[in-house]
């Protein structure tokens, strides 16, 4: 006999399993009487609903946020507009009444055809958007022709409307239906979202998209057998977005685009103690109105053959020689590093011998002798190419990225760019080459590899402007709920890193100041275009090579192609001793920094401080 | 040696039972796969078939094991399962949301099914140590509450809430059936009056809502309130006789979801009507009634604990699936035993239905069947 099994004598066991028999009795019952309710007491009512599979799920699109600027400004709206869709179901025979619909509007029945094959799957009873945006006249030509055209609805659904057309657009960004791998790819799960819902893709759009989007609702609705809402059982209303209200000052803004009219290239400015960008200039500039129907095939053409780059972001894209604005980089390694002190000198012929080769100042009959801070003033590239050959490339590179320059800078839009502060190492990984002691003397002097955007420089120009605190530019003052009331803590992020400085000492920093304000204001200065009446501006020029110097000082006395001329850069700040506007503009193939760039940014920051006032 | 009286004292008239449940879980699978433009591909029920011909071969070799092996072998076959569900965790199969399904060759498992079965069997041989009419004491039951603890733990994480619910509650009842100290029954029932509205006062509102969708699908009208009110139609236009197997199901096809997992009662009652409906309902409860009849009969505590754990991981299946689909319940995923697509749950229940054969085969053998040592 085992001895582990013990045998039940007792009843009372037995008892329980008897009580267990009469409970699932009373549970099975249970499911009998609604069984019974279910078929038999309102199977007729049941069957009816049956027949034609009349309990839809109607989606309603929330409202999206809005976005206006720092003071009020809308910038992106939402309108009504007339969206046909149909239900393949409920219109069988499904081509005869696609042909009627054509015959009824006169839309061309091969937009029809194409709209159905590119969106339907997932069931013959969901909704399939067959042309958005119709006029009046078609709607009305639908709703007479109702009891003719089974299974085709007119929804009246929320347009995004981009109120100034192109101003602004690579910012705003535009919006567009979700694309299948899109879904899958959200870091939230689905977040609610499904196949056909707007979403942000690109500029703020995306940026603030989990804030605008709102949340979907929807109907369960009784339809009739010709596909009409008969009643609405349940309604879940959808939850409209947050407004945003952004920093942007959208007079500066357009000020700003007038300014670039005609030309390529991009402006920053912003706000150099809080980082808070004031304009966001990309030009040429695109309507992104016409992306929210989808786009046509001619339109899209027509873009990317745009010759200055359309659709990218320029101001924070673009990645463009630094060229002589690089100098404050330089200057600041070299005075750091002790290679020079505030008393070094140098004398500039207009050219620099190193080896056998000859490295010529942008200014041809040279400079005399200049210190550091008349180095900076008038942009003395001979200066500059001896400090770099001191500090070597790899120096240079470790001050660009403390300053910023090389990675991006935090601001929380999309495909932010990093530049490139080049080392030796990053030559041998790219190239497989050494780096050649000749190479240091073109980075000193921003040319070479280095690469940086507008809102880089930006950043560093505020930096410089307030005392050595690096900025992290921020595009997003509050949000605020559809009602108006603000929405919980504005979207400053936190940061667990103290906020960055400048690798300077303040006295070197004061050197780098006043190098930067005599380029203004002094009597030799690059930029004394950019003086402004009553206030002092600090700035530098730059003027970033498209092709080698010497390539196009071969034939000088022609004049070169446009597209060979090279980008004029000015970065500036002002007032100089309390600065409250930072300005960074590069106009592309604009020569020189002082003569297209800098009236540019001479008038914003008049406009800024003197108009429109703090 | 192999006694001839187990094949005599083999249970027939169960066995059909079964078969008969899963020829009908068959004929509506192929109702809702081949005859309507459903989500899934039309050759369904060979798989399914294939499945039931696992089932069978795993319910004869269960039958032929003595069941008081699995006394012995109880921990083992815990140890395996909670091996496995770890295993899910770290290199299992992602589907729909969460990480279920364990790749073993061809073919893909879900350990947590299976885990059901093991932890009826540590329960029950645990139990019928302890077993005494008084009921249990705290201290008896914190053991339980380990062994019940790590699977609930490893199947949440998948994320499959529902299948640990399931765990929980299979345990909770085999535990109630063994009776539980009426001090200590007192105790729990204060905590969870107490400690309820503690939980929910800190739970934040997303969760909440989460918890009251669950429980009431009409608060999600889109969602799950919309499928159940698909399913309600389809089971209610059955009426009395039924459209047929194969003529109503293409009304309702697309407008069920996994019409032929969890919604496949649907299917059926919209085709074969309250008639039929009620037919199968009263196979469930003659299936269920006849395995805790096989628990009452047999002599020996461990016996009676396994089959009463393994009824009531069918009944509580039966009700949770059919209870949902009417609008009784709430809507959770859940198969019908014998009857859903699904390789894991199919296998699962031939398992609990093997179990209870196995027992029953055996009721007259005792001390002189020498097999366990």
């Amino acid at each position: 006999m085992n001895g582990y099994i013990r045998t039940t004598e007792t009843g009372w066991l037995k008892n329980r399993i008897n009580g267990a028999i009469v409970l699932a009795f009373l549970a099975f019952s249970a499911l009998a009487v609604r069984l019974f309710h279910l078929q038999v007491i309102d199977g007729e009512e049941y069957f009816r609903l049956s027949l034609h599979n009349c309990i839809r799920i109607q989606h309603l699109r929330p409202f999206r946020g809005l976005i206006f600027d720092r003071n009020g400004h809308l910038l992106v709206d939402n309108r009504p507009e007339f969206n046909i869709y149909v239900v393949p179901r409920d219109a069988a025979p499904l081509p005869r009444t696609l042909a009627r619909l054509a015959e009824v509007t006169g839309i061309d029945p091969a937009l029809l055809d194409e709209a159905l094959r590119e969106r339907r799957g997932g069931g013959s009873y969901k909704p399939i958007l067959l042309r958005a945006g119709v006029d009046r006249d078609t709607v009305a030509a639908i709703e007479v022709h109702r009891y003719d055209l089974p299974g085709v609805s007119v929804e009246v659904e929320p347009r995004r409307y981009y109120v100034h057309g192109a101003s602004a657009s690579h910012l705003l960004g535009y919006i567009g239906e979700i694309g299948p791998g899109e879904i899958d790819q959200r870091p939230d799960g689905d977040g609610g979202l499904r196949l056909g819902d707007m979403v942000g893709k690109s500029g703020i759009e995306k940026a603030l998209d989990e804030h605008l989007r709102g949340a979907p609702g929807g109907r369960q609705v009784e339809m009739s057998a010709t596909g009409q809402v008969v009643r609405v059982l349940q309604t879940v209303p959808p939850a409209p977005g947050f407004n945003a209200v952004l920093t942007i000052d959208y007079r500066l803004q357009e000020k700003a685009e007038f300014l670039m009219d005609g030309l390529g290239g991009a402006v920053v400015v912003l706000e150099p103690a809080t980082g808070d960008l004031l304009a966001l200039v990309s030009s040429p500039a695109y309507d992104p109105n016409v992306f929210i129907g989808g786009l046509s095939q001619d339109n899209w053409e027509r873009m990317l053959a745009n010759p200055f780059g359309l659709l990218e972001n320029k101001a924070i894209q673009g990645e463009y020689p630094p060229a002589s604005t690089y100098k404050i980089i330089t200057a600041i390694a070299g005075l750091e590093e002790g290679v020079i002190n505030e008393k070094s000198t140098a004398y500039c012929p207009g050219y620099y011998e190193f080896g056998n080769r000859v490295f010529r100042c942008w200014r041809r009959g040279g400079h005399g002798r200049v210190d550091v801070v008349s180095a900076l003033s008038q942009s003395c590239d001979v200066f500059f190419y001896q400090v770099g050959e001191k500090l070597g490339v790899d120096a240079m590179a470790r001050y660009a990225r403390a300053c910023g320059l090389g990675r991006p800078t935090g601001i929380r839009l999309d495909r932010e760019a990093r530049g490139l502060a080049p080392t030796a190492a990053w030559k041998l990984a790219r190239t497989g080459q050494p780096w050649m002691d000749g190479e240091n003397l073109p980075i000193a002097i921003g040319q070479g590899y280095n690469l940086t955007t507008p809102l880089q420089m930006a950043v560093v120009t505020a930096a410089v402007g307030n005392g050595g605190l690096i900025p992290r530019p921020s595009l997003v003052r509050r949000f605020e709920t559809a009602e108006g009331a603000p929405k919980a803590p504005p979207e400053r992020p936190v940061d667990a890193a103290p906020p960055a400085t400048l690798p300077v000492s303040e006295k070197n920093l004061a050197l780098i100041q006043k190098g930067l304000w005599r380029v203004v204001n002094g009597p030799s200065g690059t930029a004394r275009v950019a003086r402004v009446e009553g206030i002092e501006v600090s700035g530098k020029t730059g003027t970033g090579q498209v092709v080698g110097r010497s390539r196009v000082e071969v034939d000088r006395s022609q004049s070169i192609p446009a597209h060979l001329m090279p980008h004029a850069w000015f970065v500036a700040y002002a007032p100089a001793e309390a600065p409250r506007i930072v300005v960074s503009v590069i106009v592309e193939h604009g020569e020189h920094g002082s003569g297209t760039a800098g009236p540019i940014a001479r008038e914003l920051i008049q406009y800024y401080l003197k108009e429109i006032g703090p | 040696m192999f006694d001839r009286r187990l094949i005599q004292y083999f249970n027939w008239g169960f066995l059909c039972l079964v078969i008969a449940i899963a020829a009908m879980g068959v004929t509506t699978l192929y109702g809702a796969v081949a005859v309507g433009p459903g989500d899934a591909p039309a050759h369904l029920y060979y798989k399914q078939i294939a499945w039931y011909g696992i089932g069978l071969l795993w319910m004869m070799a269960v039958c032929m094991v003595d069941y008081r092996w699995f006394n012995r072998g109880a921990y083992p076959i815990y140890l395996v399962c909670v091996g496995m569900l770890v295993a899910v965790l770290m290199v299992g199969r992602y589907g729909g949301g969460s990480r279920r399904w364990l790749a073993l060759g061809p073919l893909t498992v879900q350990p947590s099914e299976m885990m059901k079965i093991a932890v009826v069997f540590v329960l029950a041989r645990y139990y019928a140590q302890v077993l005494d009419p008084r009921g249990l004491t705290l201290r008896e039951l914190i053991k339980p509450a380990l062994l019940v603890g790590l699977p609930f733990v490893l199947i949440v994480r998948q994320p499959d809430l529902g299948t640990a619910l399931m765990i929980l509650i299979i345990a909770a009842t085999l535990t109630l059936f063994v009776r539980i100290e009426r001090r200590t029954l007192l105790l729990f029932i204060l905590t969870g009056m107490v400690s309820g509205p503690l939980v929910w006062s800190q739970l934040k509102g997303y969760q909440r809502q989460r918890i009251l969708t669950f429980l009431d699908p009409d608060r999600d009208p889109l969602g799950a309130g919309y499928h159940i009110i698909q399913s309600k139609i389809a089971i209610g236009s059955g009426q009395l006789w039924g459209k047929g197997i194969f003529e109503g199901t293409q009304n309702i096809l697309s407008f069920l979801p996994e019409q032929h997992t969890d919604f496949i009662f649907s299917v059926w009652a919209e085709g074969m009507g309250f008639v039929g409906s009620l037919a199968v309902i009263l196979a469930f409860l003659v299936l269920i009634v006849w395995g805790l009849r096989i628990a009452y009969s047999c002599r020996d505590p461990f016996g009676t604990m396994i089959c009463v754990g393994v009824t009531a991981i069918l009944f509580w299946q039966i009700m949770i699936n059919v209870g949902m689909v009417m609008g009784l319940m709430p809507v959770v995923g859940m198969p019908l035993p014998f009857v859903s697509y699904g390789g894991s749950s199919i296998v699962a229940v031939m398992i609990c239905a093997a179990v209870l054969m196995n027992v029953s085969m055996r009721r007259f053998i005792r001390d002189d069947h020498q097999g366990v040592g």
